[in-house]
């Protein structure tokens, strides 16, 4: 009876803590499994054609960078109950708001414009014109933001997050060979040695797993879901989930690219899905799904953490749980950068597959100036009290900050002189 | 009317920019006073970290720019 009357406990415990989390969880989740975005997914195929598996290595890196940076924004959202845009204003002022706000503003729109390449480009693979996609995914965004609470908003986000882990069956459907994996994959390598082209590859992987939206729109997020200083630990989980399926998405991508389509010279997730469609149509088709998804999820996120931002800023009210007519600022602003990005993309003649690879670059290297802002304003006892960095947690972070603005050098001295690093 | 209406059109829009810059001029005045005092080699720093990754950026746009001028 002890023993039963023990087990009917520990159960029901459980059961709490689980319920608990599926209502806090949410924002780590979703901004990170967005984090793959159609840029990213991209950017991993692109990395396995040219590299096979040989960097998976360095993806399991990024699962800490990742985790790192955005458990920040959780602590920093759930203590100032304030969006990142308007703390970097109240504490550093308007020079270095406006700074950021501006910054943010113009990759956000550069970012949006890479996931409707990749949502026409998708889409056109099963013969859909672009201008249909635009204009279906103009709808869809706009019912998903516009019925007014942001607790739907975010379950139908996570119903996309959830499309997004059609990688991993693929992945099994195109059967690897797992010893390759595990014995040039897991142990660091520089396949071809140190030149502009992997460097740029190495960036536009870091750009795809950590990007200034994603700080801008994890602590809005935590705000306009009402999370308490209480919730930190669960939103933390949350957090580490969503860095696991991130990075578990991309090296699946990477198996995927790397095993069928190795060795040739692919520029885009859109043109290699069409390729293993030779090969099989239902791993073609799921790339382009996936695609599709991440282009989807991604500019569900983008979009929003530019509202949110400017709406702080400006004072409008800017929440997901006021209806258009109490926030039309923040809803017209929403749109206009939706529509705004998808006219881009129909422009004849657009680079649209360099772009894409380009602001997953440009995006990395205006990340250390978020990232330096972010930890100082976490290194504020005034406004952090107990929720401060940690001196472990600012080393880490002003590692990652600084391995960033050198790899970025790296790249801009073998984009200037590629002669150095032959 | 046409006139006309391209006036009101004209009027509508300087209203509006005007409403944004007493809006921006607001915002800088509520944030005149940061919350916390930088000490001069933090903005220096961070200042010379901007415009160096700035630079960084410009240099993406030289070598997008060649490549597509290459193509």
């Amino acid at each position: 009876m002890n023993i039963l009357s023990r087990l009917f406990y520990n159960y029901r415990r459980v059961a709490k803590a689980i319920k608990l989390f599926v209502l806090i969880a949410g924002p780590g989740i979703i901004v990170m499994v967005a984090d793959n975005d159609a840029g990213g997914i991209t950017t991993y195929a692109v990395t396995g054609s040219q590299y096979g598996y040989n960097l998976i290595w360095f993806l399991l890196l990024l699962l800490p960078v990742a985790y790192i940076v955005q458990e920040m924004t959780v602590r920093l959202g759930a203590v100032t109950k304030r969006g990142h845009a308007e703390a970097i204003f109240d504490a550093y002022g308007s020079f270095w708001g406006w700074f950021s706000l501006i910054d943010l503003g113009i990759v956000d729109f550069l970012t949006l414009i890479t996931e409707f390449i990749g949502m026409t480009a998708a889409l056109s693979i099963f013969h859909v014109p672009p201008v249909v996609t635009i204009i279906c995914v103009t709808i869809l965004m706009g019912f998903m933001v516009l019925q007014g609470r942001y607790w739907t908003w975010e379950k139908l986000a996570i119903i996309f997050c959830a499309l997004n882990l059609i990688y991993i069956p693929t992945a099994f459907m195109v059967n690897p060979s797992i010893s390759d994996i595990l014995s040039n994959g897991l142990i660091p390598n520089i396949p071809g040695g140190f030149n502009n082209e992997f460097f740029f590859l190495l960036m536009a992987n870091i750009g795809t797993t950590i990007a200034p939206w994603m700080i801008f729109f994890q602590q809005s997020s935590v705000v306009d879901k009402g999370l308490q200083e209480k919730d930190i630990p669960w939103s933390k989980l949350d957090t580490l989930i969503g860095a696991c399926a991130t990075v578990l998405v991309a090296i699946f991508i990477v198996i995927v690219t790397g095993t069928v389509l190795k060795g040739v010279n692919i520029e885009s997730a859109a043109q290699a899905s069409q390729m293993l469609m030779g090969v099989n149509k239902y791993v073609g088709a799921f790339l382009a799904i996936g695609l599709f998804d991440a282009g989807l999820l991604g500019a569900i996120c983008i979009s929003l953490a530019s509202s949110w931002a400017f709406g702080e800023v400006f004072g409008w009210a800017h929440s997901l749980n006021n209806k258009a007519r109490e926030a039309p600022w923040f809803y017209v602003f929403y749109f206009i950068t939706l529509l705004g990005a998808g006219a881009v993309v129909l422009i004849p003649g657009a680079p649209l597959v360099l772009i894409t690879l380009f602001v997953q670059v440009i995006a990395v290297t205006l990340l250390p100036a978020a990232l330096v802002f972010l930890i100082l304003l976490l290194n504020d006892g005034n406004l952090m009290g107990k929720y401060k960095n940690t001196s472990w947690q600012n080393f880490w972070s002003f590692t990652i900050v600084i391995l960033i603005v050198m790899l970025s050098t790296l790249y801009a001295i073998s984009a200037l002189f590629p002669e150095l690093f032959k | 009317m046409f006139i006309k209406r391209i006036k009101s059109i004209l009027a509508w829009l300087n209203k509006f920019f005007a409403r944004r810059f007493e809006k921006i001029i607001e915002i800088n005045r509520r944030y005149e006073r940061p919350r916390i005092a930088m000490t001069p080699m933090t903005r220096i720093a961070l200042l010379l970290l901007r415009i160096y990754l700035l630079l960084l950026v410009a240099i993406l746009f030289y070598k997008f720019f060649t490549i597509i001028m290459g193509k």
